[in-house]
């Protein structure tokens, strides 16, 4: 099968070409970069004037739910969603029932991965570092990884234990596989729902502190700088988290982070809608801390955008906001999000947003790199920047639609993507 | 005048003169309640369910005595929270009541928003009789009526609320109550028990019971718990009535006329001493008594509105 891309504009950090240009793929490798290529007759021609092209995204932060709990998500349901987001990886989280923490399991994810969709969407398991999820022995990480996880991490809870800690950044080194932490002390934490603050104390919501992610991160860099092992910080959400990893950086600490688009979107203001869908952990913070994370992104702090995409049923939102579970679906509305908060306003160029949602989780993933060049495997991100569009929860590919930003009025949108030899356009 | 809103979820944004109209239909009701048959036909035909997911005694009796005497059909319904979680939702409990056909429902329940998400989900009337540690705006009310009762204005006055702000249910609603209606506001409690940024509300903070005690006209003292969901916020309760307690040697020490208030029920000897409680500056039993006054004004107030 012959695709030909006219008129895109290419953006890729590892191959900058300004001018639109023509794409041919045959039998999904990029076989020509050139001006005006004209068509032959088995040709697919798709007219791409101004959308770009980019290579594709991965999303190192999602719960596809399965197995356990498929009504929520499914491996094929969310990477339906993954596609329609302009996402052509997902790295889903072990919270699963059961959980993914032998072997069997990863074969087993990568196997159903390969068989939805006709494996459009390529889904890397990230396994957990402590059998169980109980933060008191290790998984098998080596074989594990034989098996083909890609990182480690418990979360959904912080690994709390720090020699427990300690021993999984040692053991991930030996393989160069990064630990994944949700850093939160439970202590600190525990019964809150929102963030702590005037918000909270205005709504008389149990609150969650700040310092609940601060002091784990904070003792995590530590650990990460002592034992030289590979850590990734999931999801921060506060100033100080922010100058804790800079600061951890700049001491030559192999330390990444990630950040989710709700956190640099929406602040705990939002939650005085008393919408279940503004309940996520870590929580919406104040003001400062997502001024705090947009210029993160901007200086290269934060490397990573991630959506900790969080499926949940309708049913369990719609109740009490104390009760309610954490967490939102994120595929469907990141690219939209970060182009309208980030790029909209000048934080990052397109250049830099590739990189933060293609280039670095790869790096940090020790995954090959993606890159858009002649002889090299198409996988493609298609996107608008410019198109303007409302979220309708309704399109929605997910099997659930739990989002704050039903309604929301968004610039830049994902066309489609191409990975595997297949082509998939939003309608 | 009529109240903007057709629930009474709280009195945050609620505006001075819907507050005065509350207060001044409470003292027509105060009057009923000093007449020997102390029934009015107010609310004849009208159903209304309190639904309490809290045991609440007070708070219960109060409604339903304020429903009965204005002649309205009552139900009862309390469940506890651990059974509501584990089967049934609170929307198809709502849902249920709807079905009966409801005319109003008063509702006390342990989540922050709980009405808020009643009134999304059914078209009854709701009066939020407590939402967790949000707003509980009778209860604020008829501390509001006691207060003018007792002073004859509340604008300029100093209340001081006293004891664990951080989970009260009475604290927020007073806060917004009382600043709407001019008064100067303070809180005073050991800094465990009073929540992140509260000043920014523009109210006072006072970490000592002596201080407190020389700034304010009026103190609002709450119920004091050791632990809260196996949390200890001071070191004992001993402690605590040393150095917060609002005892007779303070007041007295202080030389000054003090209002003493408390929305029940009392640990008597902790956080207030019991001298105090029945003592001439208590009017803790009047706030009782204009509770059921307040309360039928309120379920008057919006069961006729429309
Ligand atoms: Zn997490």
């Amino acid at each position: 099968m012959k695709y030909l891309f006219k008129n895109t504009i290419i953006i890729d950090p590892a191959n900058l070409i300004e001018e639109p240009v023509d794409v041919l793929i045959v039998d999904g490798r990029i076989e020509k970069i050139r001006q005006s290529l004209s068509a032959s007759k088995n040709d697919q021609e798709i007219d791409l004037r101004g959308n770009i092209i980019a290579p594709g995204f991965i999303d190192m932060h999602v719960h596809l739910r399965e197995p356990g709990f498929e009504y929520k998500e499914t491996i094929e349901s969310g990477s339906m969603a993954a596609a329609a987001g302009g996402f052509t990886t997902v790295c889903c989280m072990p919270n699963t029932n059961p959980v993914i923490d032998d072997d069997s399991m990863v074969r087993w994810i990568i196997e159903k991965g390969k068989s939805v969709n006709q494996g459009i969407v390529d889904i890397y398991p990230i396994a957990t570092i402590t059998k169980s999820r109980q933060g008191k022995e290790l998984s098998p990480m080596m074989e594990l990884a034989d098996a083909g996880a890609v990182a480690f991490s418990d979360d959904g809870s912080s690994v709390d234990n720090a020699e427990v800690l300690r021993r999984a950044m040692e053991y991930s080194a030996m393989i160069n596989k990064p630990i994944i932490q949700h850093a939160e002390e439970p202590n600190l934490a525990k019964g809150g729902v929102m963030n702590e603050g005037f918000v909270s104390t205005s709504l008389g919501m149990p609150p969650i502190p700040s310092i609940s992610e601060t002091v784990v991160l904070a003792r995590d860099l530590l650990i990460a700088n002592y034992t030289k092992g590979k850590y990734h910080a999931a999801h921060i959400s506060t100033r100080i988290s922010v100058e804790l990893i800079r600061d951890a950086k700049k001491r030559g600490t192999s330390a990444s982070c990630e950040v989710t688009p709700h956190h640099f979107t929406l602040t705990d203001e939002a939650v005085r809608s008393f919408d279940t869908n503004t309940k996520m952990n870590p929580p919406l913070r104040a003001y400062d801390d997502l001024i705090s994370l947009k210029e993160g992104l901007r200086d290269g702090i934060i490397d990573v955008i991630a959506t900790d995409h969080a499926p949940h049923s309708f049913d369990e939102k719609q109740v009490e906001y104390l009760f309610a579970p954490f967490g939102i679906v994120g595929l469907e509305t990141a690219i939209g999000l970060a182009i309208t908060e980030l790029v909209q306003t000048g934080y990052l160029s397109l250049n830099q947003l590739v990189e933060k949602l293609s280039v670095n989780p790869r790096k940090i993933l020790n995954l090959p790199q993606v890159t858009i060049r002649e002889g090299e495997k198409a996988n493609l991100t298609i996107l608008n920047p410019e198109l303007r569009w409302i979220v309708e929860i309704e399109k929605f590919k997910s099997r659930s639609v739990n989002t704050p930003f039903n309604g929301r009025k968004l610039i830049g949108r994902a066309i489609g993507i191409f990975n595997n030899g297949q082509l998939l356009l939003n309608d | 005048m009529a109240l903007q809103n057709r629930h009474l979820l709280g009195l945050e944004g609620v505006s001075k003169e819907e507050i005065k109209l509350i207060l001044d239909t409470a003292t027509t009701f105060r009057e009923v309640l000093e007449r020997p048959i102390k029934k009015v036909p107010t609310l004849q035909g009208k159903t209304i369910v309190n639904l309490f997911f809290e045991s609440s005694t007070r708070t219960r009796i109060s409604f339903e005595l304020a429903e009965r005497r204005l002649s309205a059909d009552v139900v009862n319904f309390s469940a506890d929270m651990s059974s509501l979680k584990k089967g049934e939702t609170l929307k198809d409990t709502a849902r249920n009541i709807e079905a009966m056909k409801i005319d109003m429902v008063v509702m006390r329940h342990a989540s922050p928003g709980a009405a808020l998400f009643l009134s999304r989900v059914i078209d009854s009337v709701i009066i939020n009789a407590g939402d967790g540690g949000h707003e509980h705006p009778t209860q604020a009310l008829l501390d509001l009526y006691s207060i003018q009762e007792k002073h004859k204005r509340i604008d300029g006055l100093k209340i001081c609320i006293v004891g664990d702000i951080s989970h009260s249910r009475v604290a927020l609603s007073n806060i917004y109550g009382l600043k709407t209606m001019g008064a100067e506001v303070a809180v005073c409690g050991p800094a465990t028990l009073i929540p992140s940024e509260i000043e920014k509300h523009g109210i006072g903070i006072f970490n000592k019971i002596d201080d407190a005690i020389a700034w304010a006209d009026v103190l609002n003292v709450l119920r004091i718990q050791l632990e809260r969901q196996d949390r200890s916020y001071f070191p004992s309760l001993r402690e605590y009535r040393k150095y917060f307690a609002v005892t007779k040697e303070r007041i007295e020490r202080a030389e000054k006329q003090i209002t003493i208030m408390h929305p029940g029920p009392i640990n008597r000897d902790v956080e207030l001493s019991a001298d105090v409680a029945d003592g001439k500056h208590s009017i803790i039993l009047q706030q009782v008594l204009n509770g059921v006054a307040v309360r039928m004004a309120v379920l008057y107030l919006l069961g006729t509105r429309s």
